[in-house]
C-alpha cells in the first residue's frame, strides 16, 4: 500500500486562489492573500518566511483549523480529491482531520494537557476518528512507536507529558498525529523551541515517516532556512500574505532571484565561513525597513517600499507568478519579458 | 597590542538550594578569561551552562561565589564600594538583554523612560538637551525619533524595540557591553542590521563587547573571538576560523555537527 507509483497518486492537495483573513476590530488581516499550491506527487515542500508572513495561518487555513476571527473567504481546497469547503465543521474533524491530513502546529508540545496521561489522550483522539477499540488503538500506537524508534513501551503510556523531555514529546505527537496515515501533513515550526541536537532528532523521525510512506507529502514551515534545507525537496518563500518564490531547495538557496528571497537567505547567519564573508561583503542585499501592515498591505508588489531595485509599475501592479525556467517560480517584475 | 579591559579571574558561581539537606548547583564554575579594548567577544553555550550567570556577575547584578572581576585593574566587587563608584561602573559597563519587554515598563511612554538612562551620568544636563540626545541616539538605530517617543513598548515591533534599548547604549556609550541574546527574539532580515549597530560602535568608538548566545551562527559572524561553554566551564576557545575548522573538545564538534548549515553538509 505504501508503495504507490508515482503515477498513481492523483492529486494530494490542490488550492487554488485561497485567501484565509483575520476580521478583527481593528481591521481585515488579510494574512493569506491569493496562495496557489498544488502537490501531486511524494514531495516535502518547504514554506520560509518571516513572522507575521502567513505561513502559519496558512497551516491553519490548509489543515481546517479555522476558528473565528479567521476565515476562510475565498478559494477551494481539495485534499485526497475531496472538496473541503463543503464539508461541515464535524465532518472535518471526524473523516478529514488525522485522516487526509494532519497539522503539527506551533508548540505542539506544550498543547498536551499536563494532567492528562499520554494513554487517555492517544484514546481521545483516535476514538471518534476509527471505529477501533481502546485495545487496538493502544496496539497500533505501540506498534508505531516501535516503528520510528521511539523508546516508548506499552507502559510508558501511562505516563503524564511532563514526564517526557521535549524533544521526546514532540516525536511523540508526531507520531500521534500520523497514526492513521494521513496523505498530507502539516508541521509548523515543528522544532523551534528545542536546542540544536534535538532539533535533529526531531526532524529525523519526520523524514523517517515520510521515507516509510506513513504520509504522502509533508509542508514543513519554518522561519530557519537552513533547517528547511535538510529535509524540503523545494522551498516557498512566503512575504506579506502571498508565494513570492518558488524552486528546488538548492536552486533557491544557491541562487535566490527574487530580491526579498535574496534578502532573506543572505540574512541568515549559520557557523560557516563562506556565509560570513558573504554576509560582511553583500553588505547591500541587507534589507531595510520592515515588512508591511497585513491590514493595508501596500498597492502593487508588497515588497516595493523594501526593494532596492523597485521601479514604477511595481508600485502600481501586482506581478504575475513567472515561470523563469521548468518547476522554478518568481513573483517579481525584473523578471517579466517584456 | 591593546590591554585587557575587562579580566575574569578564577570566577565561581555556586547556588545553595534546599533549607536542612543543602544541594549545590554549581553554575559557573572557575573560569578565567579577558575582553581587550574594541573586541567583541563571544560566550557561546545551551541553557543552563551558565553564560548568562557569568553576564550577570560581569554586570555586577549577581555576587560571585569566589573569583574576581577587573574592570581596568578595579575589582568590582572589592573596590566599588558606593553608590557614586557603582554608577561610574555601569556608565562604563552595561547591557543589552533578550526581552525589551522585560526592559521597559509598559505604561510608561519611551519619553518617560528614556531620559532616565542620565542618571548614570555626572554631568548635569537639562531636559531639553537629554531629549536632544535621546533623538540624535534613536535616529543613530535607524528609528524616527518623532514616530517613537510617545509610544509605549507594546505599540512598537521587536525590532524597534530592540533598536530602543541599543539606543539607549548609544546614549551611555559604555566601554564595555554585555549583549545577552539581543537579537534572538528578532526576524532574520532585521537582525543583521541590528547586529551592524554593534559593530558600528566597536568600530567607530572602540566598545569591547561580550555577546552571550546560544547561536553559533551569529557567534561566528560577530566574534574576533568564541569561548564555548559547557556545564558552567569554558572547554574552548579561539578564533571563529579555529573553532570552525578545528574544534577540540567533544562538545564543540557535538554542536557544530547539530547545527543546520546552508552550505555544507
Amino acid at each position: 500500500m505504501n508503495s504507490l507509483a508515482i503515477g498513481e497518486i492523483m492529486s494530494i492537495l490542490d488550492v487554488k486562489n485561497l485567501k484565509a483573513y483575520y476580521f478583527t476590530k481593528a481591521g481585515i488581516v488579510k494574512a493569506v492573500d491569493g496562495v496557489n499550491i498544488s502537490i501531486d506527487r511524494k514531495i516535502i515542500i518547504g514554506i520560509v518566511g518571516e513572522s507575521g508572513c502567513g505561513k502559519s495561518t496558512l497551516a491553519k487555513a490548509l489543515s481546517f483549523n479555522v476558528e473565528p476571527p479567521l476565515k476562510i473567504v475565498e478559494g477551494d481546497i481539495v485534499i485526497d480529491g475531496i472538496k473541503i469547503n463543503d464539508k461541515t465543521v464535524n465532518e472535518i474533524r471526524r473523516k478529514i482531520l488525522g485522516i487526509k491530513v494532519a497539522l503539527i502546529p506551533q508548540s505542539a508540545m506544550n498543547a498536551l494537557v499536563p494532567i492528562v496521561k499520554i494513554r487517555s489522550f492517544i484514546k481521545d483522539v483516535l476514538k471518534e476518528k476509527t471505529g477501533y477499540t481502546t485495545l487496538e488503538i493502544f496496539e497500533l500506537a505501540v506498534k508505531r512507536f516501535k516503528e520510528l524508534n521511539l523508546p516508548i513501551e506499552t507502559l510508558e503510556l501511562d505516563m503524564y507529558p511532563f514526564e517526557l523531555s521535549g524533544g521526546m514529546r514532540q516525536r511523540v505527537l508526531i507520531a500521534i498525529a500520523t497514526l492513521l496515515n494521513p496523505s498530507l501533513l502539516i508541521a509548523d515550526e515543528p522544532t523551534s523551541a528545542l536546542d540544536v541536537s534535538t532539533q535533529k532528532i526531531v526532524l529525523e523521525t519526520l523524514y523517517d515517516i515520510y521515507r516509510r510512506g506513513l504520509v504522502k507529502s509533508m509542508i514543513f514551515i519554518s522561519h530557519d532556512i537552513a533547517t528547511v534545507r535538510q529535509i524540503a525537496d523545494e522551498i516557498i518563500v512566503m512575504y506579506a500574505g502571498k508565494f513570492v518564490e518558488k524552486g528546488s531547495t538548492e536552486e533557491m538557496i544557491n541562487e535566490p532571484l527574487h530580491p526579498y528571497s535574496k534578502g532573506l537567505i543572505f540574512s541568515i547567519l549559520t557557523p560557516e565561513l563562506i556565509v560570513r564573508e558573504r554576509v560582511r561583503k553583500a553588505k547591500e542585499v541587507i534589507l531595510k525597513g520592515e515588512p508591511p501592515s497585513l491590514i493595508n498591505p501596500p498597492p502593487g508588489c508588497r515588497f516595493h517600499p523594501r526593494c532596492p531595485f523597485a521601479m514604477d509599475i511595481c508600485r502600481k501592479e501586482e506581478p504575475p507568478m513567472i515561470e523563469v525556467e521548468r518547476n522554478r517560480f518568481v513573483s517579481c517584475w525584473l523578471y517579466a519579458k517584456r | 597590542m591593546s590591554k585587557a579591559i575587562l579580566e575574569v579571574k578564577n570566577l565561581t558561581k555556586v547556588y545553595r538550594i534546599g533549607l536542612i539537606r543543602q544541594k549545590e548547583i554549581v553554575a559557573v564554575n572557575n573560569i578565567d578569561f579577558n575582553v581587550k579594548e574594541g573586541e567583541i567577544i563571544s560566550l557561546v553555550g545551551e541553557s543552563g551552562s551558565g553564560k548568562t550567570t557569568t553576564a550577570r556577575m560581569i554586570l555586577r547584578l549577581l555576587k560571585p561565589t569566589s573569583g574576581n572581576v577587573l574592570f581596568n585593574g578595579k575589582d568590582i566587587w572589592r573596590d566599588i564600594r558606593n553608590k557614586k563608584e557603582l554608577k561610574w561602573y555601569w556608565r562604563n559597563v552595561n547591557g543589552v538583554f533578550q526581552d525589551p519587554y522585560s526592559s521597559f515598563n509598559p505604561t510608561h511612554t519611551i519619553r518617560f523612560v528614556m531620559p532616565r538612562t542620565f542618571n548614570l551620568f555626572d554631568e548635569e544636563i537639562d531636559y531639553d538637551t537629554k531629549i536632544n540626545m535621546i533623538k540624535e541616539a534613536l535616529k543613530e538605530v535607524g528609528l524616527i525619533p518623532e514616530e517613537i517617543l510617545d509610544k509605549r513598548p507594546f505599540e512598537l515591533s521587536g525590532g524597534m524595540r530592540q533598536r530602543v534599548l541599543i539606543a539607549r547604549i548609544f546614549l551611555i556609550r559604555p566601554k564595555l557591553i554585555i549583549a545577552d541574546e539581543p537579537t534572538s527574539m528578532i526576524d532574520a532580515t532585521l537582525r543583521l542590521s541590528l547586529l551592524d549597530l554593534f559593530l558600528k560602535l566597536r568600530d567607530e568608538f572602540k566598545t569591547s563587547q561580550i555577546f552571550i548566545t546560544h547561536d553559533l551562527g551569529l557567534a561566528t559572524y560577530i566574534s574576533d573571538r568564541i569561548l564555548v561553554m559547557y556545564k558552567g566551564e569554558i572547554v574552548e576557545e579561539g578564533i571563529p576560523e579555529e573553532i570552525l575548522n578545528k574544534p577540540s573538545h567533544p562538545y564543540t564538534k557535538k554542536l557544530l555537527e547539530s547545527v543546520p548549515k546552508l552550505y555544507s553538509k
